[in-house]
């Protein structure tokens, strides 16, 4: 990339910044600021995130070995994106918040990841999935000029690329699938986990055909797939999240939740993830007790957040083929 | 050896398979937001060449490929081996036709190689992008022919056959692509 384009991107870059601020703030969201670093995070299953070491000054003179010792019990963790506290603010009565920021996932570099990105968060009290689905639209329609977005189900979805019932679907079914499909199975995938299958499917089939025509918003995720966001049945009797994202030229931009408000089952999936982590041979993470407990008192309201990795939104607007050509420094540059 | 899990994947990276050294030549990196990574990997053997496609989850691992690659002295070929000296340290290394391949047809004496080797054994050489060999037999050359695209083939000293212009005759010194077996132009005989 020249100077001169790349002064030209990161210039155009700063103009999609200012749009998504103006878009919150013609609707009365209030901009918050939340901590980068805090000994709380939200256990994600397929999330790993940075955990932060402070050096001690009186040994770390002692070995220059030390210092590259591995972090074994981390008293403060980079988030990994900013929901937790979002939820906090919530709680505390904010009624429309949102907030552009940085968050931190370990592992992540590829064309459309690097390990420390930009994140644009909101949330809005009142909100169901409907809402929350409607402001997604509203926002990618102001900030790039976008075509309405078209809706389509989780289930709609796999059964037009994968040509499978992915709520029904069994292991043979959905390994039948990736084999009709042609898609390569990683080594070692089992066949108990089913939302694996289905993880896989969708990125190797369903995913890169979302968005063609414009953005496309999909919703009602299978429940085991539900995250932070409430589950309900949907018209065909099954149990769905009500969780929703955002595609737009086959990339995922943006994830939504209708959010689960119960503390106690919140706790319940927190623990199944610490679970699952540790079945994987993965460290189990703290669980957010300042969260739950706020969650149970004075509690959540009912509300929607949603959020959208600003660099591939970057990235698409400005035409670029990866999210280095539309960020200032990536890893390792 | 080193064990690299797969946020250490990368192009370039030398892994080793069921005892077979790889190069990953290609490494795509894939993750649905709430969902497992995955590493798509484009793998070629270090002993064949063949490329395979392998996809990994996060948190699985591959052996490293102890893989090193050196000049190394042709020396002379005995039997069905072919005798190589490393430049630095005069250490030898014997490599059979098998594994020498089609580069043993442009290998002559004293010629800087490349040899990799993996756990200190050779497992390929690659000579000079582009060597100067005599040409050993030819039909006669047609005189006054000048034209190279019309091509005869010509056996060098090494023992390799090209297709080289009619104009070519024995005991000619030709410039030879090893990479493609492609003549390039008539040389001067090398100086020893």
């Amino acid at each position: 990339m020249s100077i001169s384009s790349r002064m030209d991107r990161l210039r155009r870059r700063a103009e999609l910044l200012k749009r998504l601020r103006q878009f919150f703030d013609e609707r009365g969201f209030v901009e918050v600021e939340t901590p980068l670093m805090d000994a709380e995070i939200i256990p994600e299953l397929h999330i790993e995130p940075f955990g932060v070491c402070a050096i001690d000054p009186a040994s770390a003179g002692q070995s220059a070995g030390s210092q590259s010792e591995p972090c074994r019990a981390p008293a403060l963790w980079l988030q990994a994106s900013p929901e937790l506290h979002m939820k906090r603010l919530l709680a505390e009565g904010f009624g429309a918040i949102y907030q552009i920021t940085r968050s931190f996932r370990r592992g992540h570099r590829g064309r459309l990841h690097n390990p420390e990105f930009t994140i644009v968060e909101w949330s809005r009290a009142g909100d169901g999935m409907a809402e929350g689905v409607e402001l997604l639209d509203a926002l990618c329609r102001w900030a790039a000029a976008a075509p309405a977005a078209t809706l389509t189900s989780y289930g709609e979805a796999f059964a037009q690329y994968a040509g499978i019932d992915p709520h029904h679907a069994d292991y043979a079914q959905l390994a039948e699938a990736a084999r009709r499909l042609g898609v390569r199975a990683p080594e070692g995938l089992s066949a108990a986990s089913r939302d694996e299958w289905l993880n896989l499917l969708l990125a190797s089939v369903v995913e890169p055909q979302l968005g063609a025509s414009g953005p496309e918003i999909i919703y009602h995720y299978p429940a085991t797939q539900s995250a932070l966001a409430a589950t309900t049945v949907d018209a065909k009797g099954n149990e769905v999240a009500e969780r929703f994202e955002l595609y737009w030229h086959g990339i995922e931009l943006a994830n939504g939740y209708h959010e689960l408000t119960d503390a106690a089952a919140l706790r319940r999936r927190f623990v199944e993830v610490n679970r699952q982590r540790a079945a994987d041979g993965r460290p189990a993470l703290p669980l957010p007790e300042t969260l739950l407990t706020a969650m149970e008192s004075p509690g959540l309201p009912r509300s929607a957040g949603c959020a959208l990795g600003f660099d591939r939104l970057a990235m698409l607007v400005l035409g670029a083929d990866a999210i280095e050509d539309a960020m200032t420094f990536v890893e390792g540059d | 050896m080193a064990i690299y899990s797969t946020n250490e994947f990368r192009k370039g990276l030398k892994v080793q398979i069921e005892g077979v050294p790889y190069l990953m030549v290609e490494m795509n990196f894939r993750k649905p937001g709430k969902g497992n990574a995955l590493y798509e990997c484009k793998l070629r053997t270090l002993l064949r060449g063949t490329v395979v496609d392998k996809t990994y989850r996060a948190g699985q691992t591959l052996e490293s490929a102890d893989v090193a690659e050196f000049t190394a002295q042709f020396l002379y070929k005995q039997g069905d081996q072919f005798v190589f000296m490393k430049n630095d340290d005069y250490e030898q290394y014997e490599m059979s036709a098998e594994a020498v391949g089609d580069a043993g047809r442009f290998l002559k004496e004293n010629m800087d190689c490349q040899v990799m080797v993996f756990n200190n054994q050779p497992i390929a050489v690659t000579p000079p992008n582009h060597v100067v060999l005599k040409v050993e037999y030819c039909e006669p050359g047609a005189r006054g022919n000048t034209a190279t695209n019309v091509t005869k083939p010509c056996k060098l000293e090494t023992g390799a056959e090209i297709l080289a212009p009619a104009f070519v005759n024995i005991g000619d010194w030709l410039r030879v692509d090893t990479r493609t077996g492609e003549y390039i132009e008539r040389a001067k005989e090398p100086s020893a």
